[in-house]
């Protein structure tokens, strides 16, 4: 094994990209275009909900639900209908989302110590915006109803209520305590963004000169192909380490996600992510009979595989047991759990030297392979 | 490692390549001895490029042997790959390179660097004429200077043994001749040439020649061998009007074995000189007007259209 061929090979490469202009967009553009597309577009947040209320009772105890409401952020009262029939329409149009029915007898019933039931009508063809609104409006009512029942407590001149004080659900959230769904989604993101990219970057880099001819010289001398490999990987390695900072720095900037843990750390496991996703570029390189198979080729086996089973926005615990184990084999996946660990919880790599191995391993193994697919002769 | 090299600089013996179903290269063997350069011939789709590249090492051979210095071509083919400078047919340098920049890169890989590299350097953009144009961008070359360049960057590391796959392909006749001056300056050097072309008058340049037809080889010998030895016949010149008459005319004649346009004149090949008087009076009662009609030194162009002829009534 050669390094001064290695060397030359990379030398090689690296006036090739400094030369060709296209690269440069792909490299700063791509990234920057995409995570901010993809950043506002995947946005799981429930905000603002619109909401209409009909209410019966017109009472100021009515008044106050819908006041709750309304302060909560999650919801917008845009209309208040009449009837049924007005009801149905806003529903029906889509112009509000969720209906809160509340019924004649509502302030009666809440003065006499029954229970007062409301109705929420919800709409359920976006079915996650759905089940998450109605888990804020089950809040809300349960919070307004431990309002009232401390109220007549009062009323009733018990200091402290002994009987019928609702029991209320104190659940709380670690980690993301506002459940902001961007600060869980963009380091899947990143690692979504980053596969892609490094492995567009690499896909082209032998078919290339397979395309053009210079493949011929290369091949009647002396290089070998793990010194082509190497020496063909290392200026992406860098390359893609720029873009690497590059989206940790727009979501910092522009999405606020908040980094708990270290960033050396992250940067150092980025890296070996990165090499991984090139090493799977460098494979489709040696395989693709053009330029163009090879990187289709290259988004095809990273976007999918990459969104849909790394956990970035479907949770692996919920997928069948066969899937869950492909899953495995995605470097995505892995990079997604170091991310999401470094970035919320602050883990170091003590806890985090699993994903590492696995995500180094991959990497090896994709440069060892593409190297081993390599054809030493035309 | 010391290895007792013989005087051959090539030798194939019952070479075979095949693609699928399709045989590029049927059953060859030659010799080629140092410091020859030894031409090879042949229309397009002959076999010459699959041949020379299971000789460089980067091609690896169906069936049969092959040695070049003395390496075993489908064993050592890493020790051959130093010993010896491949052109490829289609030109394999960086185009986003510049010209000196080719010329290290390959260097470098070849394990030449240091004070060498820089000496290589030197000659070869003497060689070349290119040290005006030392730090243009490769691709923006002329094709004769891009020739020239990849020329140089295969013999950047003093190969014994240069191939060059139709390297003068597509370029005019006076960077034709000037590529030539440098095939000759290396044979002087005492470097063997493998040289593939389909010019005819190329061929006359060459020490020696196989013709190779359909993955065969055909003939081999010097020029003037061929020219005298494979001619069997005479070979008739013959300047008639009007002409494409004269040519069916003669093609019908059973004493004319072959009949072939060159230029404006006509080549037919007959049994002997005695025969010519036959011809002429066949022509006479067509009604020809025959200007010339007499025997002539064929040249190579004649001597492969007689060959590749008898090649296709045998096969
Ligand atoms: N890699 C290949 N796969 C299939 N057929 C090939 C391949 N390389 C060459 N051939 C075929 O082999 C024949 C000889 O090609 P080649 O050696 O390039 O001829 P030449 O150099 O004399 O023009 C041609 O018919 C060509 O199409
Ligand atoms: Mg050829």
């Amino acid at each position: 094994m050669m390094l001064l061929r290695t060397w030359m090979i990379m030398w090689k490469e690296f006036r090739q990209i400094a030369r060709d202009p296209r690269m440069l967009a792909v490299v700063v553009a791509l990234p920057t275009f995409m995570i901010l597309l993809y950043g506002y577009a995947i946005n799981l947040d429930v905000r603002a909900v619109r909401m209409a209320v009909y209410d019966q009772s017109r009472s100021p105890q009515s008044r106050e639900l819908v006041n709750a409401f309304a302060r909560s952020g999650y919801f917008r009262v845009i209309a208040y209908p009449g009837n049924d029939r007005e009801v149905t329409a806003l529903l029906d149009g889509g112009r509000a989302r969720m209906v809160l029915i509340i019924p004649a007898r509502f302030a009666r019933r809440l003065a006499d110590g029954e229970t007062a039931p409301v109705q929420v009508l919800m709409d359920g063809a976006d079915s996650t915006t759905a089940s998450t609104a109605l888990g804020y409006a089950a809040d809300i009512l349960q919070q307004y109803s431990s309002h009232v029942a401390l109220e007549a407590a009062r009323r009733a001149g018990l200091t402290a209520p002994a009987t019928g004080q609702p029991v209320e659900n104190r659940a709380r959230y670690w980690y993301n305590p506002e459940l902001r769904s961007n600060h869980f989604t963009i380091p899947g993101l990143i690692a979504v963004i980053l596969m892609m990219l490094a492995a567009l970057l690499t896909s082209v880099t032998v078919v290339r000169e397979r395309e053009r001819g210079t493949i011929e010289g290369l091949l009647a001398s002396p290089v070998r192909p793990l010194e082509l490999m190497l020496g063909k990987l290392a200026p992406y390695v860098l390359i893609a380490f720029g873009d690497v900072l590059l989206v940790m720095a727009v979501s910092a900037v522009v999405f606020h996600v908040p980094l708990v843990g270290s960033p050396a750390l992250v940067l150092a496991l980025a890296g070996i992510f990165v090499i991984a996703a090139l090493g799977i570029g460098l494979l489709i390189s040696t395989v693709a009979p053009t330029q163009q198979v090879a990187m289709v080729a290259a988004v095809m086996a990273t976007q999918l595989p990459t969104v849909l089973l790394s956990g970035f926005i479907f949770p692996i615990s919920s997928m069948p047991q066969a899937v869950q184990l492909l899953t495995a084999l995605i470097p995505a996946t892995h990079f997604i759990r170091i991310l999401r660990g470094i970035f919320l919880k602050g883990n170091t790599l003590a806890i985090l030297w699993q994903p590492a191995l696995v995500l180094a391993v991959i990497a090896v193994a994709m440069v060892l392979l593409s190297a081993n697919r390599f054809r030493r002769t035309l | 490692m010391t290895r007792t090299r013989g005087e051959a600089a090539v030798t194939i013996s019952g070479l075979v390549k095949t693609f699928g179903r399709f045989t590029a290269v049927d059953q060859i063997s030659l010799t080629v001895g140092r410091g020859e350069i030894f031409g090879f011939l042949g229309a397009n789709g002959a076999g010459k490029s699959t041949t020379i590249r299971m000789l460089c090492g980067i091609l690896a051979p169906t069936a049969g042997s092959g040695t070049v210095a003395g390496l075993d071509i489908v064993r050592e083919t890493e020790q051959i790959k130093t010993r010896i400078g491949y052109m490829s047919q289609r030109f394999s340098l960086y185009d986003d390179l510049t010209v000196t920049e080719n010329i290290e890169f390959f260097g470098e890989i070849y394990g030449v660097y240091g004070a060498r590299l820089a000496r290589r350097t030197a000659w070869i953009l003497a060689m070349a004429n290119l040290r005006e144009r030392q730090d243009s961008l490769t691709g923006e070359l002329a094709m004769g200077w891009k020739q020239r360049l990849a020329l140089g960057c295969a013999m950047v590391h003093e190969p014994e043994m240069l191939f060059l796959d139709e390297p003068t392909a597509g370029v005019d006749p006076a960077s034709r001749r000037r590529f030539w001056e440098l095939i000759y300056a290396a044979a002087e050097q005492g470097v063997t040439i493998f040289v593939t072309t389909h010019y005819m008058d190329e061929a006359e340049h060459c020490d020696r020649l196989a013709l190779m037809h359909r993955g065969r080889i055909i003939a081999l010998g010097t020029p003037a061998e061929l020219k005298d030895g494979y001619m069997a016949g005479t070979l008739l010149e013959v300047r008639a009007e009007p002409v494409m008459a004269a040519l069916e005319r003669l093609s019908s004649l059973p004493a004319v074995r072959e009949v072939a346009l060159f230029g404006s004149a006509l080549h037919a090949v007959v049994g002997g000189p005695d025969e010519a008087d036959d011809v002429r009076a066949a022509l006479d009662a067509a009604g020809i007007r025959v200007e010339r009609l007499a025997p002539a030194r064929p040249s190579l162009d004649d001597v492969f259209v007689a060959l590749i002829e008898q090649a296709e009534r045998g096969a």
